[in-house]
């Protein structure tokens, strides 16, 4: 039952939803499907909270490896959650100043904004960012000119670094207007790569269409963990 | 005459005859013929109102005479018209999709200028009853290729059911899983899953749970530990019951520990930030990322290469793969991701799947040879059956403008 | 140690040392270069360019602060041009971290033009969760979901939404996005669908796995800051004002430490295979 009972419910809504495509009457049915999505995933996202919290409070109270870290996480969660729900430092709306609440939670010099805007903010950009220093590094260790596809590779990304910078025009704008390197990376984007990656388009719907009948006929149900 | 478009008349008559009101006097000409059809393929609750420009209603002029076109309706037995909407100069057609299928309507379109000044309206020549269509026939083409492509997956689920032998290409990434799960346990370190950062309405999350499904079976086997860390609550909860129907199918449910599969936040670099400090600290021997990803690619796979970790990733997102290629091991693209439950699972009717996507693949490329031969030979001869032909293609077969 | 050792086991750290130093001294020095617009970026600046004054624009912010940097020029710049063509601006966001980023753009119209005015000219619709499933809803019936705006004012009592239905009577959308949900979904939910006309701008690794789209679903792409850089030029070139204007020269500034970083890519991979082929002799020779 715990098996068949989701099963059911995929097949039937997935069926059901494929052919109100075709119908003009059913059209949005899809579009409440989702709606229904949204409100599952909000619920769920208690459980998860609730998992958050409880594992990283036994790590403090046993004092595992990193029960530090699990401290801020805590400390960071409720701060945030309570300053949030709160909506402290919030100035009610102008449409409906009688309400403490009516202000929106993010609004500028709020408590919330203060997190987003001093913490949330430069923590997300500097993790960012931490993306070229880690493209620097695999550029040193992994691109390597072992063998033919590898060169053409190599030569491509030369081609394409300079050609994303004002040096393409510097260096080679003497050449025809074809070969210069910022015409030549629009070239490569364009043609090669765009046919690429239309064929890797290709496969990934085909193999979408393929996985998602599996699924709905019930023939793959790896994901539906156990009867028991 | 309609008794609003009597008065309007009336009123700018009078005014202009005074000659005293100026907004009056640059009042813009009225649109020309206006027609109103039933919105095809629809539910009966649109209407499309089309008109001709107003002579004022120049493309390129000096000063502007028309600025927006004013959309009126009375539906029948309803005395007066009421505004539905608007549109900018330029523009010849309007959709009122707020009708109720069977009601009659009239509909009017007046031009306005600037400064509120109102043409006469010009009126559409008889009432129209939208009517609902039970079958969308723009998507017609649509519904042919879907199902070519989803009747080959079936019947070749169904032949290899039968007891056809399908022959699958090996996939050296699949393959691998079971070497670095095994390294993991000699080295007697972690095995860390990362099932991207989409919820699990996402299909890549859902191939990659697929997997983790076969990772988990042989970290029940071999008594390794397993490390799930995840980016969404319902993906925590299907992984959870994954994994431990893996440990259950392995005969070691009481190795199964719950808290192996958890929850770290929604937020993508938030999400980064804590399964690479987990990596730092507890060094996985193994690490498989199977999902969607995006610009965190590449920070987890360089991480899981500084800590010496042997790694197998996999993903349908295009412009994540050259990071993934750069820096793991072994690397699912694309629809190999879809392929791997049918692949893990050996069992010959899953198998029959991936032959069923190369009928779909098969009719892609047929169509690919097909387009680019004709739009070649059409630019080469010019000759207008070719033009058809190649639009109707484009249009109707992959566009959606039905038959 | 000898020399090939040592860069055989270099610590990454030194690596990322030196990319903070090859962004930081074009930045320290102001080191800029001149942009000449790209076809595509042109296509982008035609697709506002060219729509009559005063048309109604859907300006869909779905990025966070982590790819602001790289995403902010291009939205300043979208904006800007919006608003010099006098367009009405819907502005949305689907990721829950991108309301102060709209926010962002909403003080550049209130400092740099202000004849705009909310609730006529712009407005600002806030975020609403769902992704993908947003644009499904907004496409058929755009109150359903945002019956109000960002101050929970009624979308019936605004001049400029009160007869708004949907999203379909946009112009033009324009997205600017980091991932998912974003520029492919709009593609797919919105634009193809309904024909309506769309440009995009998007982080660097994101604007492969978009090309396929262009131009029949997807008018044009700013891809990374290089476009961005570009496209403020292509906007200035129109209306030289900008020129006067630092704030909106933010792109053009930042492609001084995108040369310096590249480059330095480039010395890393040619220092890698250095190495690589030296190992290699040796490992012949002995």
């Amino acid at each position: 039952m715990k098996r068949t009972l989701p099963l059911l419910i995929a097949a039937v809504t997935g069926f059901v939803l494929i052919g109100a495509h075709f119908v003009p009457y059913t059209q949005s049915w899809g579009e409440e499907a989702m709606i229904w999505f949204d409100i599952l995933a909000a619920i769920a996202f208690i459980l998860g909270g609730a998992n958050l919290v409880r594992l990283n409070l036994q790590k403090i109270s046993d004092r595992r490896a990193g029960w530090g870290y699990a401290a801020v996480t805590v400390i960071a969660f409720f701060l945030t959650l309570v300053v949030g729900m709160a909506k402290m430092g919030v100035h009610p709306s102008a449409q409906f100043p009688q309400f403490a609440w009516s202000g929106d939670y993010v609004q500028e010099g709020s408590s919330f904004w203060f997190i987003y805007q001093y913490a949330f903010y430069p923590l997300g950009a500097t993790m960012f960012a931490l993306l070229a220093c880690f493209i620097a590094s695999a550029a040193f260790r992994a691109f390597r000119a072992k063998n033919t596809e590898a060169i053409i590779l190599l030569s491509t990304a030369f081609i394409v670094l300079v050609g994303r910078t004002y040096a393409g025009t510097a260096l080679t704008g003497w050449m025809p207007e074809a070969l210069q390197f910022d015409n030549l990376t629009g070239t490569i984007m364009n043609v090669f790569n765009l046919a690429g990656n239309r064929a890797i388009t290709i496969g990934i719907g085909l193999g979408v269409v393929s996985l998602s009948l599996k699924i709905l006929l019930g023939v793959d149900r790896s994901y539906l963990g156990t009867e028991e | 005459m309609d008794k609003s478009i009597f008065l309007t008349v009336l009123a700018a008559g009078l005014f202009s005859w005074g000659g005293a009101s100026p907004v009056l006097a640059q009042s813009p000409r009225p649109p020309g013929e206006v027609r109103a059809a039933d919105f095809p393929n629809d539910a009966g609750d649109a209407v499309r109102v089309e008109w001709e420009l107003s002579p004022d209603d120049q493309p390129q002029p000096a000063e502007r005479l028309v600025v927006a076109y004013e959309i009126l309706r009375r539906e029948a037995g309803e005395e007066a018209f009421t505004r539905i909407g608007e549109e900018t100069y330029q523009t010849r057609s309007f959709k009122d999709d707020g009708c109720t299928p069977g009601a009659s309507y009239f509909y009017q379109v007046v031009a306005l200028g600037p400064d509120g000044a109102r043409s006469p309206a010009a009126a559409a020549g008889s009432p129209v009853t939208p009517v609902m269509q039970y079958f969308d026939f723009s998507q017609f083409w649509f519904g042919v290729i879907l199902l070519i492509v989803g009747g080959s997956v079936i019947y070749f689920i169904q032949l290899a059911r039968s007891g056809r032998e399908l022959k699958v290409r090996p996939i050296a990434g699949l393959e691998a899983v079971d070497e670095a799960v095994g390294r993991a346990t000699e080295m007697g370190r972690p095995c860390l899953y990362v099932p991207g950062i989409l919820d699990i309405n996402d299909m890549q999350t859902l191939a990659g749970v697929t997997v983790l499904s076969r990772v988990a079976g042989l970290t029940a086997e071999f008594d390794a530990r397993l490390d799930v860390p995840t980016c969404r609550s319902l993906v925590m909860t299907a992984c959870r019951e994954t994994v431990e129907a893996a440990y259950l199918g392995a005969g070691r449910p009481d190795a199964f520990n719950e808290d192996s599969v958890y929850y770290l936040t929604d937020e993508q670099f938030g999400y980064v930030a804590g399964v690479t400090g987990k990596m730092l600290r507890e060094r996985p021997a193994a690490c498989f990322y199977m999902g969607a990803f995006f610009a965190e690619s590449l920070i987890l796979a360089e991480t899981g290469n500084a800590v010496g970790a042997i790694q197998v990733a996999g993903t349908a997102m295009p412009s994540q793969l050259p990071f993934f290629v750069a820096a793991c091991d072994y690397t699912l693209i694309g629809e190999e991701l879809f392929a791997a439950s049918a692949y893990l699972s050996g069992e010959s009717h899953q198998l029959g799947s991936l032959k069923g996507q190369d009928v779909g693949k098969v009719l892609g490329g047929t169509l690919v040879v097909v387009g680019c031969l004709l739009s070649t030979a059409a630019v080469l001869t010019d000759a207008a059956l070719l033009n058809q032909v190649l639009s109707y293609l484009t249009d109707h077969v992959l566009g959606n403008q039905g038959w | 140690m000898n020399l090939t050792e040592f860069f055989r086991n270099l610590d990454r750290r030194w690596i990322f040392l030196l990319m903070l130093l090859s962004i930081l001294i074009p930045l320290l020095f102001g080191l800029r270069f001149p942009e000449s617009p790209s076809p595509m970026v042109l296509n982008v600046r035609s697709a506002i360019e060219e729509l009559p004054e005063g048309s109604d624009v859907l300006m869909a912010w779905d990025f966070d602060p982590a790819s602001r940097g790289e995403l902010s020029p291009m939205a300043a710049a979208f904006v800007r041009h919006c608003a010099y063509k006098k367009h009405k601006l819907y502005f949305l966001t689907l990721w829950a971290t991108g309301g102060p980023l709209i926010q962002e753009s909403i003080d550049i119209l209130n400092r740099e033009f202000p004849g705009y005015e909310y609730g006529r000219d712009y407005v600002n619709l806030g975020f609403r969760p769902g992704g993908e499933g947003v644009i499904k809803v907004v496409v058929g019936d755009l109150k359903k979901l945002f019956a109000n705006d960002v101050d929970g004012t009624s979308l019936d009592e605004l001049a400029l939404t009160r007869n708004l239905k949907n999203i379909r009577q946009m112009d033009l959308i324009v997205n600017v996005s980091a991932g998912y949900p974003g520029t492919k979904e709009w593609v797919l939910y919105a634009a193809t669908p309904y024909d309506l006309e769309i440009v995009g701008g998007t982080t660097g690794v994101s604007a492969p796995s978009l090309y396929p789209y262009i131009p029949g679903q997807l008018t044009g792409l700013l891809a990374a800051i290089k476009a961005a850089a570009e496209y403020e030029q292509a906007v200035i070139d129109l209306y030289p004002a900008l020129m006067e204007n630092d704030t909106a020269q933010e792109g053009l500034r930042r492609m001084g430490p995108q040369l310096l970083a590249h480059m330095l890519v480039i010395l890393l991979i040619v220092a890698g295979n250095v190495i690589y082929f030296w190992e290699r002799r040796k490992g012949v020779a002995s």
